[in-house]
């Protein structure tokens, strides 16, 4: 799996402030899963938190306070961190470890709502804090989206398969981490479906009347 | 707002680094012991930086006090998690303090950065990442962001630090979001540029 589309650098600094939505957070940690690359560049933008918290200027504790936080632990027990689950490297086709609690661990496994010609949805629920929506899209081969912008930021994840539109082509591993601004008509590689884990901001605006009508369809 | 930028103050190089270093040692003694004369040095050097870190994030002394108290017992906890060759304990320790301020100051789900925090990825050694490295990343960082013009570090502090969100950033400064996002670019890759240098 070569990947050629990454994170945006803004947005890379914004995961690591902590200022993801649930639904991009589960796109951007999923995409870190496939990609060594921008997990280096999470790395930096972390040391930027630690060092920033080296930098405060220390407030005052009351006396006792780490013989007082130490009996708590004692009370509630020391239970260990979980021995860290042993995850490969996420390949084409899986789910990656961070999408697994909603999804479950197979893609074959997942239940599509047919939503248009040859667009089938996988809604999935966030936590009621939420803003975001995220969702998988199932489209088949040689197909079509219509051309559309954005209300708000979008992140595209590609899981399986490959599309193709105005930025590249894009396979399994890559992400398509655009803003408001960009138009985009992905039209999927003939030989296969083309699985994507999508999170949006705000409802994407069709282009054409004909699209619009689309939308209430698609809801994405 | 210049004035809240007075308050950083990064250590020398040497001074960075050494601390890295001490920080390092310590982790590890209370990852192989639970030694709880290691946990107390790092209690003391972090909790009241933790803490004031929550209040420029909006936290009154109590609530950030019991939030502090949240992370370092996460810190305890979670020790085995913690990897030198992906970063300086400050980094780390930084992320568990980020992901309680999106749980309990935000109050929103910080599930997806909880859940890869526990993932146990294979180690990107072979890209070139070593634990002395990972040390050294500490300094640069610092130096780096000492060094970042003024608007560049506003953002970050305003982000990393005061924990508002790149549109509130931009409503805060009165300026487009695309300047806001712009600045982060600009910020992080000379960051990253100062790393590529010492490679």
């Amino acid at each position: 799996m070569t990947i050629l589309h990454h994170l945006d650098d803004a947005t890379v600094m914004r995961y690591a402030s902590g200022d993801l939505d649930e639904a991009f957070a589960a796109v951007v940690t999923s995409h870190l899963a496939m990609c060594p690359e921008c997990r280096r560049a999470a790395r930096l933008a972390e040391a930027v938190g630690g060092e920033l918290i080296e930098a405060c200027e220390p407030a005052s504790l009351p006396a006792g306070a780490f013989e007082r936080m130490m009996s708590q632990i004692g009370e509630i027990g020391r239970p260990d961190a979980p021995p860290p689950k042993q995850v490969a490297r996420t390949v084409a086709g899986d789910v990656p470890a961070p999408l697994q609690r909603y999804v479950g661990n197979s893609l074959d496994a997942i239940a599509w709502r047919h939503i248009a010609p040859g667009v089938r949805k996988h809604d999935i629920a966030l936590g009621s804090k939420s803003t975001g929506k995220l969702y998988l899209l199932n489209i088949a081969p040689g197909r079509a989206v219509p051309e559309h912008g954005h209300g708000g930021s979008e992140m595209t994840l590609v899981l399986s398969g490959a599309y193709r539109d105005e930025l590249g082509r894009f396979a399994a591993g890559d992400i398509a981490d655009l803003d408001e601004h960009v138009e985009h008509q992905p039209c999927v590689d003939p030989d296969a479906s083309c699985i994507c884990l999508v999170a949006t901001e705000a409802p994407t605006r069709f282009k054409g009347v004909l699209s619009r009508l689309l939308q209430p369809v698609f809801g994405i | 707002m210049l004035a809240a930028l007075s308050s950083f103050r990064p250590a020398g190089q040497d001074g960075t680094e050494r601390m890295a270093d001490i920080h390092k040692d310590l982790m590890a003694r209370v990852a192989a012991d639970r030694d709880r004369e290691a946990f107390r040095e790092l209690f003391e050097h972090f909790a009241p930086r933790i803490k004031a870190w929550l209040m420029k994030s909006g936290a009154d002394h109590a609530l950030a006090e019991d939030l502090m108290q949240d992370v370092m017992t996460s810190v305890w906890r979670k020790i085995d998690l913690y990897k030198p060759e992906n970063g300086s304990a400050s980094t780390w320790i930084f992320t568990i303090a980020r992901n309680i301020r999106i749980d309990r100051l935000r109050r929103a789900s910080s599930r997806p950065y909880t859940d890869i925090e526990t993932l146990d990825m294979p180690s990107d050694e072979a890209d070139g990442e070593e634990t002395t490295f990972a040390t050294q990343r500490a300094t640069i960082v610092a130096a780096a962001l000492s060094e970042l013009p003024v608007e560049q570090r506003e953002v970050i502090e305003l982000s990393f630090n005061q924990d508002l969100a790149q549109s509130e950033i931009a409503q805060r400064l009165d300026v487009p979001l695309g300047t806001v996002k712009s600045r982060m670019r600009l910020a992080y890759s000379k960051l990253k540029s100062s790393l590529e240098a010492l490679q």
